[in-house]
């Protein structure tokens, strides 16, 4: 009379059933999202609020003025916002882990990744408010894209798959630690000095030589070139290729890391 | 296959120097309704946990259907539902959200899960509140959708840790029909509580943990004919006068009775004509009875006859 008896007993979630279940898992993170815009406050304000303040107080001492500074540190704003609100996958789940909810999905015979996944799937859409918001701020305030429409759309690609692979280890964060408060605290700790000791806001050559030599080595850093080229349509270099690599490696290492973490806990 | 849906031997699990599981050993045949009977603390809900794959153990094993728990984990899962103390849905989200997205977890497609979600909130009358967010569910309700997301698809082992903790008496009776209801289809029911009538209401088989142990396991008369149908508790005033009232208790009724630290007498009483004897018997050696009261077999009583001393007392002991 029961499924169960009828199920073929294999020791392990196959990988058709992951991919659905990793989907449901996603569907079920934006009915959340969906049920609580409010959690959205930090995505919608962040990009016009670093626009604004970015461009019009820094663009005159860096550039000369705010509308030459644009192509500078609209990639910059890019990449730091979407990388700060890929943070929220990791606080996110903390606080969803902390619920009687995450016991459930951990006794059913699911694949042990598919909440982590769906979780970091879904947030993809708070990517995607960032870097339409952004943008948008840009051209309002006269930044012009020589890439073209392929360009900014590629550059947008780019930022949301490095950004997703990077967001691993925030979820990392999010399994090992107490509350989601810390989450954020840790994160920004991490956060804080990738996105600022790079090309983002100013030129490499401006800092002092430890700083300067970080600042080249940055991941970030080769994000933030690749994507300034793809908008404005200059040569494709290999910055582009090694954004891509770093995340690869950076998601390669810590996805296993946060599902042994979080089946540890189970 | 086995003739047991849970096979424990053993079972060990260590939080620091706490050994909230020390040493369990249980069999629960399949078919049947099993009570583990403890007061908080025991470690009825860490032996759940372990047997429900979400907790691992640090010695001894688990089976469940043949399947090792640790080793075998996502079949285990295949076979069984659990429904935690603490509220395992999602509250943010309304009670048909969340049997969906458990159905559509466990494989069915958007529209099975949907009619099955629709089938289950029918069956445990929460139609109406399918809809209502979460926060405005009553305890009982919750519980009631609780034990649905366990059921999206019938598992042929039900965790149930207990299920009417909290609840107002009617709730309570019906979440006992729920349980029984349940049993009648076929699936092994093993369920924690604190209380003895629960127990006995319910399970064909009872396993009384303290300290993590199994201290009494057997049926629920054979627990009760341990413990007597009722207790009879008695204040004699002086120490002097309550030993010569237990050897006279030893004489009517032939059983041993107990001193609590209170320093009241308690004695199993299997039928309470043998009071009237009892008492003519204190009359005549010249016993002057302070207070005396009858009670109803509570955990307390089965505490009090098994380990001598009474379950607030243990739970105050260190292990």
């Amino acid at each position: 009379m029961t499924v169960a008896a009828s199920e073929k007993l294999v020791n392990h979630a196959g990988l058709r059933e992951s991919v659905q279940q990793t989907l449901v898992m996603a569907y079920r993170t934006l009915l959340r999202i969906k049920r609580r815009p409010e959690e959205l406050v930090d995505v919608l304000v962040q990009p016009i609020m670093f626009t604004l303040m970015f461009v019009y107080i820094f663009g005159g001492a860096i550039s000369g003025d705010p509308v030459s500074y644009l192509p500078i540190v609209i990639p910059g704003i890019l990449v730091q916002s979407v990388i700060m609100a890929s943070v929220s996958t990791g606080s996110g789940l903390r606080d969803d882990m902390d619920k009687g909810v995450f016991d459930r999905f951990r006794s059913l015979p699911i694949s042990r990744m598919a909440p982590l996944v769906g979780a970091s799937v879904a947030n993809i859409v708070r990517f995607g408010i960032v870097i339409v918001l952004t943008f948008a701020m840009g051209f309002v305030m006269g930044l012009s894209a020589d890439g073209g429409v392929i360009g900014v759309l590629a550059a947008a690609l780019l930022v949301t798959v490095v950004s997703w692979c990077i967001s691993w280890v925030f979820v990392l964060v999010g399994v090992m630690v107490k509350s989601a408060t810390s989450v954020t605290g840790i994160s920004m700790i991490i956060l804080f000095p990738l996105t600022f000791l790079s090309n983002a806001f100013v030129p490499v050559d401006t800092l002092p030589s430890v700083l300067g030599t970080f600042a080249s080595a940055n991941p970030v850093s080769y994000l933030v070139t690749a994507v300034r080229e793809l908008i404005s349509g200059a040569a494709i270099t290999g910055d582009l290729w090694m954004s891509i690599a770093g995340a690869a490696v950076i998601a390669l290492i810590f996805a296993p890391l946060a599902t042994r973490a979080y089946t540890r806990k189970a | 296959m086995t003739e047991y849906a849970v096979e424990i031997d053993g079972l060990v699990k260590t939080f620091g120097d706490n050994r909230a599981v020390d040493g369990v050993t249980l069999r629960v045949p399949k078919g049947t309704i099993y009570g583990i009977l403890g007061p908080n603390g025991a470690g009825k809900t860490t032996t759940i946990n372990i047997l429900a794959t979400l907790m691992k153990s640090d010695g001894g094993s688990a089976k469940v259907f043949g399947h090792d728990v640790l080793k075998e984990a996502h079949i285990v899962r295949k076979m069984i539902g659990v429904t935690g103390q603490y509220a395992s849905v999602d509250e943010s989200l309304s009670a048909t959200e969340n049997l969906v997205i458990f159905g559509m977890l466990r494989g069915l497609k958007r529209k099975q899960a949907a009619e099955r979600a629709a089938e289950l909130l029918e069956e445990f009358g929460l139609t109406e509140a399918a809809n209502r967010p979460l926060h405005k569910f009553s305890g009982g309700m919750r519980r009631r959708l609780d034990i649905a997301a366990g059921l999206i698809v019938i598992p042929d082992l039900m965790f149930l840790d207990e299920p009417t903790t909290g609840l107002d008496p009617r709730t309570r009776a019906q979440m006992w029909n729920t349980i029984r209801a349940l049993a009648a289809k076929g699936t092994t029911v093993m369920l924690t509580t604190q209380y003895l009538d629960e127990a006995d209401n319910l399970a064909s088989r009872i396993a009384v943990i303290d300290h993590g142990r199994v201290i009494a396991e057997g049926t629920p008369d054979e627990l009760k004919s341990s413990v007597g149908s009722s207790t009879l508790v008695l204040d004699m005033g002086s120490s002097d006068q309550s030993a010569m009232a237990q050897e006279i208790i030893f004489d009517v009724l032939g059983v041993r009775s107990k001193i609590t630290d209170a320093g009241r007498i308690v004695t199993p009483i299997a039928k309470m004509d043998a009071v009237a004897d009892l008492l003519i018997g204190f009359r005549e050696a010249g016993l002057e009875v302070q207070a005396i009261s009858i009670q109803k077999p509570t955990l307390d009583e089965v505490f009090l006859t098994i380990t001598g001393k009474t379950a607030e007392d243990e739970a105050g002991v260190e292990a």
